[in-house]
């Protein structure tokens, strides 16, 4: 920052922040407009406000959620819920990764397995855990397991099996033992690999709960959706669905910058 | 000190048997700089692999004075063919990774490689990341890594084909010294005809595969120069053209 910036440069910063500043304006107007127009057509009459619900109404709707505390419960039952699936879902396909890593021979024998369990719709595993665990969180955790586990088992031991081979070379001929190379070269390589599971596991998560929370549950967003749904209260699922949005997007943003914070710090300012 | 005894490699395939190396006998004294040339696909690296244990020979040994090469892996440092650092360490987690693995991170050991990064200009980036080094001085580091563990015997992998030209001369002079100041016995294998002229005592020519000793040639009157000296030295372009002509014939 010594030097003073040339005023071609000036000029094109200037460009550059005018045009990040326009494209962030329409992306709020975009949203503004959508709720305004809802609105509008719900009081003008064009729409059933009945079925379709309003911004208006869910406003309230969740003013009322707020003052009854039942915000905090459903909101919080689902996020813990989310939050224990992926924690789970990672770390539980990522020591099954790595023992199918090290057992490059128990690999090749389950590998058609995974493949067919991996394309099995897993919700339709859902009122099989029910019968097994009980109508409960824990079945719900066991949902959003089995909907993330495979993909993320697959997807690190690929991350794996894709180290450099450069490196391993070198690992090997440095006399590392198969357990060094997993420490020191497997693992901290693949950190991208876990974020990424990380990141997919969210989103795959979400689902697990919600479709959880449909089957059986007292609480939840999930719940909300399902009970608003069967009284015929538009507002609550709407509601209901707008809250999942933001909180959805909330993690998935909580974990992108966890990302960028490692990364940074790993791999100095590049 | 170096002996490659009849080594001979087949590899196995479910489409049949390649051979890879016939017949390979040459040796390598203490403190020569040896390069081995041969065409791309010869087996030339095979044979690195075999004096370094990733690798069993199909028959044939390689003897580190007088004793199997691969029950003296202590004793090999080897040089890949791009610098391979760990992108997420930092330069002096990277030079002492040799000696992270085999439990000698102490003081007596360090302190050498301390030495080793002052005495070759790289003290001041020993808290940098490998991203933030030039590709010579990476190349450096990595030469550093090896002679880490004071190997007798380095073994050098093309570890300068993944440089452009320009960083590739510089490299080659830089990393020539090096091993010279240390006074390690090299073998460095190698497509390249200049780079084996430039840097080495001896030049092993191997043939198209299955690799077979094609000629030995000993640069007795390049022996003591810098590999930039060599390149201007009459007798460069005749031990090039002759090696030239015995590849061409092979191939």
């Amino acid at each position: 920052m010594a030097e003073p910036l040339s005023s071609a440069r000036q000029a094109y910063l200037r460009r550059l922040g005018r045009e990040k500043r326009r494209v962030t304006l329409a992306q709020i107007l975009l949203l503004l407009g959508f709720f305004a127009l809802w609105e509008l057509a719900a009081r003008a009459g064009w729409i059933d406000s009945f079925l379709l619900s309003s911004p208006s109404r869910i406003w309230e709707t969740l003013a009322g959620l707020w003052s009854s505390g039942d915000l905090w419960l459903h909101l919080g039952t689902s996020c813990w819920e989310t939050v224990a699936g992926f924690m789970l879902g990672t770390a539980v396909g990522a020591v099954i990764a790595v023992l199918l890593w090290l057992c490059p021979g128990l690999y090749r024998v389950v590998e058609p397995y995974l493949v067919v369990l991996s394309a099995l719709p897993k919700t339709a595993l859902g009122p099989v855990f029910i019968v097994w665990i009980g109508a409960g969180p824990a079945s719900i955790i066991a949902m959003t397991l089995a909907i993330s586990l495979i993909v993320t088992i697959l997807e690190v031991h690929n991350g794996f099996l894709a180290t450099d081979p450069g490196k391993l070379r070198l690992m090997r001929t440095m006399g590392a033992s198969r357990s060094q190379i997993l420490w020191k070269l497997v693992l901290p390589a693949n950190f991208g690999t876990f974020i990424n599971a990380l990141k997919v596991n969210v989103g795959l998560s979400w689902v697990g709960v919600i479709m959880g929370e449909f089957l059986v549950s007292r609480a939840g967003l999930g719940y909300l959706i399902v009970y608003g749904s069967q009284v015929f209260q538009m507002d609550l699922v709407m509601a209901s669905v707008l809250l999942l949005a933001v909180v959805a997007a909330v993690m998935y943003q909580g974990i992108r910058l966890l990302e960028r914070s490692v990364h940074h710090h790993r791999e100095g300012s590049t | 000190m170096v002996q490659f005894d009849h080594i001979q490699k087949t590899y196995q395939s479910p489409n049949g048997e390649i051979r890879a190396l016939e017949d390979v006998t040459f040796s390598v004294a203490e403190g020569d700089f040896v390069s081995i040339v041969g065409p791309s696909g010869c087996g030339k690296s095979t044979l690195l692999s075999i004096a370094v244990g990733l690798e069993d020979a199909s028959g044939g040994t390689v003897l580190l004075k007088g004793r199997p090469a691969a029950e003296n892996l202590q004793r090999i440092g080897y040089m890949p063919q791009r610098d391979e650092l760990f992108p997420w360490r930092t330069i002096w987690a990277n030079v002492t990774l040799g000696l992270e693995l085999r439990g000698q991170k102490d003081d007596v050991h360090t302190a050498r490689v301390a030495e080793l990064l002052d005495r070759y200009g790289l003290a001041g980036f020993r808290e940098k990341l490998p991203g933030q080094l030039s590709g010579g001085m990476r190349q450096r580091c990595a030469l550093i890594r090896t002679l880490a563990t004071d190997p007798e015997l380095l073994l050098l992998d093309e570890p300068f084909s993944a440089l452009d030209y320009q960083t590739r001369l510089q490299v080659s002079d830089d990393i020539h010294a090096m091993i010279r100041r240390e006074g390690k016995t090299a073998i460095l294998v190698t497509h390249d005809i200049s780079e084996s002229v430039s840097m080495s005592d001896q030049v092993v020519v191997l043939s198209a595969r299955p690799g077979q000793v094609r000629a030995i040639h000993n640069l007795e009157d390049l022996r003591g120069l810098t590999p930039m000296e060599r390149r201007r030295h009459p007798r460069f372009s005749q031990y090039f053209n002759s090696i030239w002509k015995e590849l061409d014939h092979s191939g």
